[in-house]
């Protein structure tokens, strides 16, 4: 693998970061305090339980699949939560068995779409309204998470310099990631993944063993989701049914953001997280102006995505060019 | 490039030289599971099949399916012919919130109906045409790319209408919706006939061989002499119009535009209605008919629902599970295991 190429594979990380931080300097030439700690900590922290679900989501996506299931994955492990907190379960251990249940179901819906030749798109959305009818039938109010450890968990916090804070859920967050770097890019596991993302029938060729790595693939992605459902009962302490409506949208955008392709085969775990900030700094800006109303977080996004991909693809364009002129 | 052997294979014969066994008739299945659910749903309810005429306009739960269904039927007949080219089309929500909102906004501009229900359409045209500039002229994957007007659209919409829900009162659009020609819902008829239009232009001009040819490989065609960009954008155009009309029942029943609900997840039960009608999501065939059994199986579910008495929590629960069990009854693996079971019993 020459140099040049290694450049040409980091470029679409290298092109999201750089966005990110020139989004993030805009906000601080244009507004005070903006460029501080505490900005910045309430930023990992708001948006950990995306970034989190995003995560997983970029694994399904790198094996060439999708997974539509996560919103409702995290809306019901936020309200089995709530449930079982009134049974009197501890947090730490209904965390314990709704991740596991995550990773048991993302497993199973993987094992489907392989053996049964289902197309991931809709299976994940046949589950999505499956996870989501579990939580309606469960209750339809919100529900608090009156345990103490999970007030304890969301007062938890790291000093950073200045005034900010880097809170469990963003620790949790960061761990995750770090977690899914090593998967992904120092296992067998994660080379699996991309081959299979990359050429399917090569990589069965190659001997890569498709079955177990599409179970272990959707498992995975399951898991973070249901992780990222912990966080989001843990950040807002109740269950609500409606809760994380759409957010597997907000987690593939936040791949795509990252400069993952939606073919598969292609990009960095790292990306996601960039990904998820310029999402949640567009929504931190529009919040700092005060002036711009919601529907304009939903336009500068999609603006946002277009120029992203546009921007993208010439990249890959004129790189492929430089090295083969036509 | 490569062959795509999982299209290629699905692809069932149009037009069988032999006479086909029962089970291999493409609507059989769809068929199979919209038939066991009204069944069922004549066990649960004695009335369900009767039809009556009051006051000159029909009224029954078969009538109630196929009105409640219309929209999702429009949308859905769009996005068939959108996937039969391989492409798919996330907007379709946000495109009925535009539309919707552009057609309040004009009407509040004091343009006369027809002239309000052009503009509405030509609206939802530029919506297709963006989508299918992405996807032809830019190469941009469709998922993504019509994911960024689902995004951004009702964004667009929630512009449009300040972040209010803006009410209007128009007897020509309650015509439309509400109203009836004949003894039929108006809007049914509005559906049937984006259904006739939709057959002919898939079925009786060379547009449905192309769309069917791009879908089942883009780069042979082309190599044939199809222009594929021109096919896909159009494609992309008859979606865009078909969200409108969509646009156009809803908002109209409601007598309102409401940014944030009209529409919503309609590209989900549209893609569904479609994969439930059988077609693959890699493209290649465009399925008219098996996609209005998808939206009646949608639908009728729905309406079962409603009338079994079960509370409505459930809902969503029992319409996933029967999803489920469609997509399995379609799994070639399943269907092969099925049939080799009851051919092994005639032997």
């Amino acid at each position: 693998m020459g140099e040049e190429d290694m450049n040409e594979r980091y470029m679409p990380l290298a092109a999201t970061i750089v966005v990110f931080l020139a989004i993030y300097a805009f906000g601080a030439a244009a507004y005070n305090n903006f460029l501080s700690t505490l900005v910045f900590g309430d930023l990992l922290t708001d948006n950990a339980f995306v970034i989190i679900a995003a995560i997983g989501a970029t694994f399904v996506i790198l094996s060439g699949g999708i997974d539509l299931s996560v919103g409702s994955m995290i809306g019901f492990v936020s309200v089995a939560m709530a449930a079982l907190d009134a049974q009197g379960w501890h947090p730490l251990l209904s965390a314990l068995l709704l991740v596991s249940f995550g990773a048991v179901f993302g497993g199973a819906m993987g094992a489907l779409i392989d053996a049964c030749d289902i197309q991931p798109f809709i299976l994940t959305l046949a589950a999505m309204f499956l996870l989501r009818g579990l939580c309606f039938v469960i209750t339809l109010d919100s529900l608090p998470i009156n345990h103490p450890f999970v007030a304890a968990f969301s007062d938890w916090r790291i000093p950073l310099p200045g005034d900010g804070r880097l809170s469990a859920s963003a620790l949790l967050m960061l761990a995750a990631l770090a977690a899914g770097i090593v998967l992904a890019h120092f296992t067998r596991f994660g080379a699996n993944v991309y081959a299979i993302g990359g050429d399917r029938n090569s990589a069965r060729l190659m001997g890569a063993p498709i079955r177990r790595t599409m179970i272990q693939v959707y498992g995975l992605g399951g898991f973070y989701g249901a992780l990222a459902g912990v966080a989001y009962a843990f950040y807002t302490g109740s269950g609500y049914p409606l809760a994380a409506v759409g957010v597997e949208l907000d987690a593939i955008a936040a791949v795509v953001l990252g400069g993952t392709l939606l073919t598969g085969g292609v990009g960095y775990v790292a990306g996601t997280l960039f990904g998820g900030l310029i999402q949640g700094t567009i929504q931190t800006l529009i919040t700092f102006d005060g002036r711009l109303t919601s529907w304009w977080t939903k336009i500068v996004i999609g603006a946002l995505l277009f120029f992203f991909i546009t921007a993208q693809r010439s990249i890959m364009r004129s790189t492929a060019l430089m090295r083969h002129p036509a | 490039m490569r062959l795509d052997p999982p299209a290629a294979l699905q692809a069932p014969t149009r037009r069988p030289a032999a006479a086909p066994k029962f089970s291999e008739w493409r609507a059989f299945w769809p068929l199979l599971a919209l038939a066991l659910i009204l069944l069922v749903d004549a066990f649960i309810s004695p009335g369900f099949f009767t039809i009556r005429l009051v006051e000159g306009r029909l009224y029954g739960s078969l009538i109630d399916i196929l009105y409640r269904g219309a929209p999702t039927a429009v949308v859905a007949l769009g996005m068939a012919v959108v996937i039969g080219a391989r492409g798919i089309d996330l907007s379709v929500g946000a495109v009925i919130a535009i539309a919707g909102a552009v057609m309040t906004e004009l009407i509040h501009a004091g343009m006369s109906a027809p002239a309000v229900l052009l503009a509405t359409l030509l609206v939802s045209l530029i919506c297709g045409l963006w989508n299918g500039a992405l996807v032809a002229l830019l190469d941009i994957q469709p998922i993504i790319a019509t994911l960024i007007l689902m995004v951004a659209g009702r964004g667009v919409a929630q512009m449009i209408d300040a972040g209010t829900i803006v009410t209007f009162r128009s007897d020509f659009f309650s015509a439309i919706s509400t109203g009836r020609l004949g003894p039929a819902p108006s809007r049914i008829v509005v559906a049937a006939a984006v259904y006739a239009l939709t057959w002919a232009a898939m079925r009786r001009t060379a547009l449905g061989l192309f769309v069917e040819s791009v879908g089942a490989n883009a780069e042979a065609s082309r190599l044939t002499g199809i222009d594929a960009k021109f096919v896909t954008i159009s494609t992309y155009l008859i979606s865009g119009v078909a969200a409108g009309i969509a646009g156009v029942l809803i908002t109209s029943d409601i007598r309102g535009s409401d940014a944030n609900n009209a529409g919503l997840w309609m590209e989900l039960d549209a893609i569904l209605a479609v994969v439930l009608g059988g077609a693959s999501l890699n493209g290649g065939r465009v399925y008219i008919f098996n996609t209005l059994i998808g939206v009646l199986i949608i639908q009728s579910l729905t309406t079962s629902i409603l009338v079994s008495g079960l509370p409505p929590e459930y809902n969503l629960i029992v319409k996933a599970i029967v999803v489920f069990l469609c997509l399995l009854l379609q799994a070639r693996p399943v269907r092969q295991a099925v049939s080799g079971m009851i051919w092994a019993k005639r032997t």
